[in-house]
């Protein structure tokens, strides 16, 4: 046989062919095994959430779109219908003491885990202290601080959970005791970090228990399936306690907008539930179809002064910004979703909450303001910076604009850009190293005090080092009022206080909640000021009984 | 040859080493925090999370841990995906970009050769400029400009391809072929300019003397050698297109690596972006080595010492 000629060894055609053929093989297997490639299930629903979640740990989750599918997979003591508001989930009912400092919950009769355990109201006290642990490490245990000695125990000042507020004389009874009235309790027990969590599971697999096949959960859906940044399957918990609507559902972590909104024109996903993954420069061209779905959100849009630094330690000057600021121009150029204006911080349409008067769009009274500070037509006026975070580019538009409104209507050419990457921009706002910065709140919870408890003076939040000890003393005593109107009342004077009298914010717009979807294709899909949708609310009409 | 293998292997540890102490400096000494958040995190909680994730004390100590992990093979935990390790997090993401990868890179070079040798043939005429035309917009159209172009074409005009996705068959054609147009466009160039130079020599005119027919001495004996520019070419080009692609796997929403090189500098998730910084560099001083083989197997002429 002669040697080999070609550059590879093997010489005769057919095996050639062989190692092709063998190579391709390979191949296909190797990648059918790991490349993530699975034969399409069958689903009722596919729903698109906006980007991976980082956690479906209850007490770990803070990102919003991590709390959908938690509260698909758990359920607290209370939950929310379709359109908002609070109903009783593992609690049948409660009863709150006059003082408004004790409540008892009475959980269901024969609640179960997805496994088949019983929840007691035992799992509720243990996961509780999971959650409030310092070793836990969780970044929303202070939504259990309104307990009492919760704050204690979660910064570690006692280490005896004896002695907190939370207690279970017996397997369907939970008594909680406050460290001050909570008006908004019940809508506490109804968020992901107040879930129960199945502590055996935890146990057993420690990091892991979250990966399906691991996961116990107590809410209308179970985990079956988690791929990494391809999608998630939940199914109907047959243990739940109530019949859920839709069986099988998928959920995207697609988190480009325009791909998102591809998938839904092309019938590939049945509902958009992030508002993010609507492509901002689509929202006025798709406003009107059918499909499209707005609702007021409570959530704000706001401007930081730094009021430690000059020129912001002037009232007149912050007031002369606010008064300048054509907020009408921001949300009909730049964010076109129907954004109402704010003139005030805490979105309207709180149950019983009037907000006072804001300062609204006066820019005569704005540059005699500004005048009357020292700087007239805006002469003088020091170099400052106005902090955004590099975000999509919804944040850079809206402060280019505004340096344009306060160079028109005030004259003031010394306003530059700052834009940062979002976690930097967090952290510059956080040490309050900055001059303006435009910011922006999510409520936690349906109450206005979720937006005004921030600007306590050194709250974690607040980050403007602006300090009033009569805004103080008004939350210190709102948070001591039972009666609701007269609570609601003292809330209304604080923000007057802050958007009125001394100014270090600037609020901006409100924001709106959006959804797609085809309206036959979902129902219990039903606006709400919280943009919380439970998805075992959701139903599909026609299979409607 | 084995003992080359070997030696360049061990070059590589000393090479891995200084790319992940840098970029773990790097990583580390910029402003932000892996847990900065809208909302103040209580000091406490702060600690432990610091704690937790072996992000406390000074920097030396820190980058001793890491190195202890690395060394053993355990590339840390994320801290923006909480409950998964950075080794779950590349062997899950991995084998998409590859899965992905190798098929735009096996277009890439099919088409690219063949045109390129096409154009070569027809050197000077009107097939030969239209393909160098169809090249050059292919190098310089952005991916961010011709996937959406294609989706909106294929997939959403005429509906005969999905827009986005991945698990099947027919969602990896259409990001397979965005990603694999730039580097078709590019061996094109190179072989069409290697192949032009060959055809000149003298060996050709030989093979032509002999009255082989014309598909003969290009595919068999002029190609052979014009070729080696390609393959210089494609071994780093294989490391790059097999550890995905940012635009391309967010624009099709496809589970790969990809979108990691951007997203976790962006999220401060220090050890993925240690932890793929050392993929993609094992990848490049692999796909070298690859090259310099195959320069050896395909042209006797190189030494290899």
């Amino acid at each position: 046989m002669p040697p080999t000629t070609g550059p590879f060894p093997i010489s005769r055609p057919w095996k050639r062919w062989a190692v092709a053929a063998g190579l391709v093989a390979g191949f296909l297997a190797f990648f059918w095994l790991f490349g993530g490639w699975s034969l399409a299930p069958q689903v009722d629903l596919t729903l698109s959430n906006g980007d991976e979640p980082q956690t479906l740990d209850p007490a770990m989750a803070t990102a919003q779109l991590d709390g959908r599918i938690i509260l698909a997979l758990f359920e607290g003591l209370t939950t929310r219908a379709a359109d908002g508001s609070i109903v009783g989930g593992m609690a049948e009912s409660w009863e709150m003491s006059p003082d408004g400092l004790t409540y008892t919950f009475h959980l269901r009769p024969g609640i179960k885990w997805s496994n088949g355990d019983p929840v007691t109201a035992q799992d509720f006290v243990d996961s509780w202290e999971r959650t409030l642990n310092p070793a836990t490490a969780s970044e929303y245990s202070y939504q259990l601080y309104y307990l009492r000695n919760g704050e204690a125990y979660g910064t570690g000042k006692i280490t005896d959970f004896s002695q907190v507020g939370v207690k279970a004389p017996d397997a369907q009874t939970l008594v909680c005791t406050l460290a001050h009235p909570t008006a908004f309790f019940l809508e506490l027990t109804s968020f992901q970090t107040l879930c129960p969590v199945h502590m055996p599971t935890i146990k057993k697999y420690g990091r892991d228990w979250t990966k399906p096949g691991h996961m116990v959960s107590n809410g209308p859906y179970v985990l079956k399936d988690w791929r990494f940044r391809n999608y998630i399957l939940v199914e109907a918990n047959p243990y739940y306690w109530k019949p859920v609507p839709v069986h099988r559902m998928k959920v995207l972590p697609t988190s480009n907008a325009n791909t998102t909104f591809n998938l839904f024109y092309s019938h590939k996903t049945d509902l958009i539930l992030d508002t993010r993954s609507i492509p901002a420069t689509l929202v006025a061209d798709i406003k009107d179809k059918p499909y499209f779905h707005a609702n007021p959100f409570g959530a704000t849009t706001f401007l930081r002064f730094n009021v430690k630094r000059k020129p912001f330690d002037d009232v007149r000057v912050r007031t002369a910004l606010a008064l300048a600021l054509d907020k009408h121009d921001i949300v009909t150029k730049i964010t076109r979703a129907g954004e109402p204006i704010a003139d005030t911080f805490a979105p309207p349409g709180y149950k019983g909450y009037t907000p006072p008067q804001g300062l609204g769009y006066h820019p005569d009274e704005a540059r005699r303001l500004l005048a009357e500070a020292g700087y007239p037509g805006g002469k003088g006026f020091p170099d400052v910076n106005l902090l955004y975070a590099i975000r999509g580019s919804g944040p850079q538009q809206i402060a280019t604009e505004m340096q344009a409104l306060w160079q028109r209507e005030l004259g003031i050419t010394s306003i530059h850009l700052r834009g940062q990457e979002f976690n930097v921009y967090l952290n510059t706002q956080q040490l309050i190293d900055y001059d303006l910065s435009l910011s922006a709140w999510i409520g936690d919870y349906n109450d206005p005090q979720t937006f005004l408890d921030m600007f306590v003076t050194d709250g974690g939040n607040n980050e403007t080092g602006w300090s009033d000890p009569q805004y103080d003393q008004l939350l210190a005593t709102s948070e001591n009022t039972v009666d609701p109107a007269a609570r609601m009342k003292i809330l209304s004077d604080m923000e007057k206080i802050l958007c009125v009298d001394q100014v270090p914010i600037v609020p901006i717009y409100f924001w709106v909640g959006m959804a797609l979807y085809e309206p036959g294709k979902i129902g219990g899909f039903e606006p709400n000021f919280v943009d919380d949708h439970r998805w075992g609310n959701f139903y599909i009409p026609e299979k409607k009984p | 040859m084995i003992a080359l293998i070997v030696r360049r292997l061990i070059q590589a540890i000393p090479v891995l080493f200084i790319v992940v102490t840098l970029t773990f400096m790097l990583v580390r000494s910029a402003p932000g925090s892996p847990f900065a958040s809208e909302k103040k995190i209580p000091k406490e909680i702060m600690d432990q999370l610091e704690q937790e994730y072996d992000l406390k004390g000074p920097l030396w100590h820190q980058y001793a841990q890491y190195m202890w992990k690395v060394a053993h093979g355990d590339l840390s935990i994320s801290t923006q995906y909480r409950n998964r390790s950075v080794n779950e997090i590349i062997a899950q993401t991995l084998p998409v970009s590859m899965t992905l990868g190798a098929l735009a890179y096996c277009m890439a070079l099919g088409a690219g050769i063949t045109l390129g040798a096409l154009a070569a043939v027809r050197h000077g005429q009107w097939g030969d400029r239209t393909l160098m035309l169809l090249a050059l917009l292919g190098i310089s159209i952005p991916s961010f400009v011709l996937a959406p172009m294609l989706i909106l074409f294929l997939a959403i005009d005429l509906g005969i391809l999905p827009v986005a996705g991945w698990g099947s068959a027919d969602q990896i054609i259409l990001p397979a072929l965005c990603l694999s147009i730039p580097f078709a466009a590019i061996i094109a160039r190179l072989t069409r300019g290697s192949l032009l130079e060959v055809l000149k020599l003298d060996f050709v005119r030989t093979a032509r003397a002999k009255g082989l027919p014309e598909f003969a001495v290009l595919f068999r004996h002029a190609l052979k050698v014009a070729i080696l520019p390609v393959i210089g070419y494609s071994g780093p080009a294989a490391a790059g297109i097999l550890t995905g692609s940012i635009v391309i796997e967010t624009l099709f929403g496809i589970p790969g690596i990809g979108p990691f090189f951007v997203l976790s500098a962006e999220n401060f998730d220090p050890f993925v972006t240690s932890g793929i910084v050392l993929v993609f560099s094992s990848f490049l001083i692999v796909f070298n080595l690859v090259a310099d083989i195959l320069y050896f197997v395909v042209d006797r002429r190189v030494r290899l010492e």
